[in-house]
């Protein structure tokens, strides 16, 4: 079935201007039109849109991490997408520190492989900028682009040296890639695990300074400039990489960045009880930054809200606090707290919600999506803005189940999402959608 | 409104000095006066804990107080054991819930756990049936070790109220300096710190210290002068250039110690290393209550076995 009438919705869809009450044609997986009191041609089953939903085009994370291969005990391509379509997005991006690092074409193929196995979100792999995420050759970059990668990172680690970032920077920007950074002074984060600060001093945890961040994004800004090359910040997280950024926007320098559902939400507070759902990094900042964030989410300057879903095992995460791993996840959370904590109240409407989660992801890494334009493929996420939404970890898609906001009630949430047409996602606790049929992950 | 007087931490763990109300701290250093009696006993030995099995997991390496906890589990006739890190399972790979699930499944009744961790008798006392007594955890809280000092204060100036109390040396990664400044600030005593600037902990103004740029500003007037160990690999990770410089600048010289009040005494929470944060001629001199402190701590964690075990109700 992939030919179906969105009855009704309020469609936002800010790349064609629109914001009102349309229906949506979609025939053999495309948008074939959006307008009011559409026909129903032949073969094309209709579906109400539930009063209050929302129909935009597909969100896409382009930060997440699917583990697979090497780690398949804390996520696989197929669950990480299940994980997708259920938290709204019908695109992520991969992050290459699987094992072996996807920075060869065959990790790349197999993941591709993996992904269209499942068959529900598309995943857009991105490559190794160095050999092994060593920081000390460049990956074959070249080729992991005909191999199907759309960006190139070392996420995880920073790109070690200047000069390794300037020559990543040139080589991509030649190719067409765009280079995604992992900002963080390896040696002045030393063996830190949260934020430094009275929290982290009252704990007894050590200590990483903002500033370890914010030396790195100052660093690849400049870069970013003398390369004329464009440069993504990757889960940016304090005030300081913020006005850098603005910083270089303000000079003409292709700089964007994204910031993650943890950091507009929580701040180092959460530490305090060390429950290792809290320790990510990088790492919760201080309210200052916190509120720093939010006003760059506000005004522009923030482009892309992403996960940086990272699941790890429950073993791991019940290692004493400062042995546990980094990281917690994101997907099936991101749209609740995001409507929650920005739409909701006031701090961006709709459309801005759908520019940060669906157009400028596409737009930033040069794929498909973002926009409900006729002859587009019909990626499109229905979205409940008023659902009451009460976090359940043990409920989630994700074979992980490492996040801090379980058991936390949310107003807003997905309702439908639906993958070149076709419904991969119901969520039957959407008035409404019993009515509709049956998807794959519910 | 006054609560009903506190006489009992029954069915507490005792994971910091954050969790001890002022009242709770006074019953255990009066508890503790009560035990202290007891070592001076020919015979060394109360029944207050037979029939009690206390387990001291010890997943750090630790002299004095794993045999401090011992003597006084001892002179509460409780059945103890130890495990540490190197016999355990842990050095095989078990992770630390599994390692406590097999103790407890041998019922003891009390853990007392030291680890290297910050919040790791945190994350026990969630998971865990017995009670918890934090023998230091990482960076963070090691209770008993302020409350032997409180008690040893309180023993040499009558209260700890209003007390000047300056600590220096590494305050960064000393668990018994957060216990220490909790304690105190909350029994009312004042307390300046001092470190070379990269060991001074960022936000520790937050927790009631009142930071000093120089030795002898923390030293002026005090009542007590604690002295924290420093950890000799730490000039490796460029906190200070030599150990020599560090009591060039830092060390507690008798004519350092002539700036504080002349009756200040002198504690070391151990073990020292003379020559670098004390000298000599003062860790031996007549205001060191050095070795009172280690006498104390028998007598303080007979206390809070004694207390958590439920003692102390009638």
């Amino acid at each position: 079935m992939t030919s179906v009438l969105l009855k009704n919705g309020r469609v936002v869809d800010p790349a064609n201007g629109r914001d009102g009450v349309f229906d949506v044609l979609v025939r053999d997986g495309l948008i074939a039109a959006v307008g009011k009191d559409l026909d129903v041609p032949e073969g094309v089953t209709v579906l109400e849109v539930p009063a209050g939903c929302v129909v935009t085009p597909g969100l896409i994370d382009m930060h997440v991490h699917l583990r697979d291969p090497g780690q398949e005990h804390k996520e696989t391509v197929k669950t990480g997408v299940t994980a997708a379509v259920a938290g709204g997005f019908t695109a992520v991006a991969c992050m290459p520190n699987t094992s072996p690092v996807n920075d060869t074409a065959a990790v790349t193929r197999y993941i591709l492989t993996r992904a269209a196995e499942a068959g529900l979100a598309r995943v857009y792999p991105i490559g190794a900028v160095s050999v092994g995420l060593k920081g000390e050759q460049l990956a074959e970059i070249g080729e992991l682009k005909a191999a199907g990668c759309v960006a190139i990172s070392d996420d995880g680690f920073p790109v070690r040296t200047a000069l390794m970032m300037r020559r990543a920077l040139e080589y991509a920007e030649m190719l067409g890639v765009l280079v995604i950074d992992h900002c963080e002074d390896l040696t002045l984060k030393g063996d830190g695990v949260v934020h430094e600060g009275a929290v982290a001093t009252a704990l007894g945890l050590r200590g990483i300074p903002g500033e370890a961040e914010e030396i790195n994004v100052e660093r690849d800004i400049t870069l970013a400039g003398l390369t004329k090359a464009p440069v993504h910040i990757a889960h940016l997280s304090t005030a300081g990489s913020l006005r850098a950024v603005r910083a270089g926007k303000a000079r003409g320098i292709r700089v964007t960045c994204e910031v993650m559902p943890h950091h507009f939400v929580l701040t180092d507070e959460a530490l305090r009880g060390y429950d290792t759902n809290t320790k990510m990094n990088p790492p919760l900042r201080p309210a200052a930054d916190r509120d720093a964030l939010i006003a760059g989410i506000a005004d522009g300057s923030v482009d892309v809200i992403a996960t940086d879903h990272a699941p790890h095992h429950a073993d791991e995460k019940a290692l004493p606090y400062d042995q546990a791993p980094f990281g917690i996840t994101g997907l099936e959370t991101a749209v609740s707290l995001t409507f929650d904590h920005l739409v909701h109240r006031g701090v961006i409407d709709l459309s801005r919600m759908v520019t940060l989660m669906s157009v400028n992801p596409a737009r930033i890494l040069g794929v498909p999506g973002g926009s409900l334009a006729e002859g587009a493929a019909a990626d499109v996420t229905v979205l409940a803005p008023d659902l009451e939404v009460t976090v359940d970890r043990q409920a989630m898609k994700s074979l992980s189940k490492n996040t801090p906001f379980d058991g936390w009630t949310l107003r807003g949430g997905v309702a439908a999402t639906f993958v070149d047409g076709r419904l991969v996602h119901r969520n039957t606790r959407v008035a409404g959608l019993t009515a509709w049929p049956s998807a794959p992950v519910e | 409104m006054s609560a009903a007087p506190v006489t009992s931490l029954q069915g507490r763990h005792l994971l910091g000095i954050d969790d001890l109300s002022p009242d709770e701290v006074r019953l255990v250093l009066d508890t503790a006066d009560a035990m202290k009696e007891v070592a001076a006993r020919p015979i060394k030995k109360v029944p207050a804990l037979r029939g009690r099995t206390i387990v001291n997991l010890f997943f750090e390496p630790s002299t004095r107080t794993r045999t401090s906890f011992e003597i006084a589990e001892k002179r509460l006739s409780a059945d103890t054991l130890n495990i540490a890190v190197s016999t355990s399972s842990v050095v095989k790979g078990e992770t630390l819930l599994d390692t406590v699930d097999n103790i407890e499944a041998m019922s003891p009744d009390m853990l007392v756990v030291r680890h290297g961790s910050s919040g790791a008798c945190h994350q026990l006392a969630r998971h865990c049936r017995s009670r918890i007594v934090n023998a230091g955890d990482g960076m963070h809280e090691h209770p008993t070790q302020a409350l032997l000092d409180a008690y040893t204060i309180r023993q040499h100036k009558g209260r700890l109220d209003g007390l000047q109390v300056a600590i220096i040396g590494d305050l960064m990664h000393s668990r018994v300096l957060r216990s220490n400044l909790l304690l105190l600030r909350k029994m009312g005593a004042t307390v300046r710190v001092c470190a070379p600037r990269p060991l001074l902990p960022a936000g520790i103004e937050a927790l009631g210290a009142v930071p000093c740029r120089t030795v002898e500003e923390a030293l002026e007037d005090a009542d007590v002068v604690m002295m924290l160990r420093i950890q000799l690999e730490r000039m490796h990770a460029l906190f200070f250039p030599s150990l020599r410089e560090y009591f060039t600048l830092f060390g507690l010289t008798p004519a350092r110690l002539a700036l504080a009040r002349p009756d200040a005494i002198v504690m070391h929470p151990g073990p020292m290393n003379r020559g670098v944060e004390i000298a000599s001629e003062v860790a031996d001199g007549s205001r060191a209550v050095i070795l009172e402190q280690v006498a104390n701590g028998v007598a303080v964690r007979m206390a809070v076995l004694y207390l958590v075990a439920g003692g102390g109700e009638d």
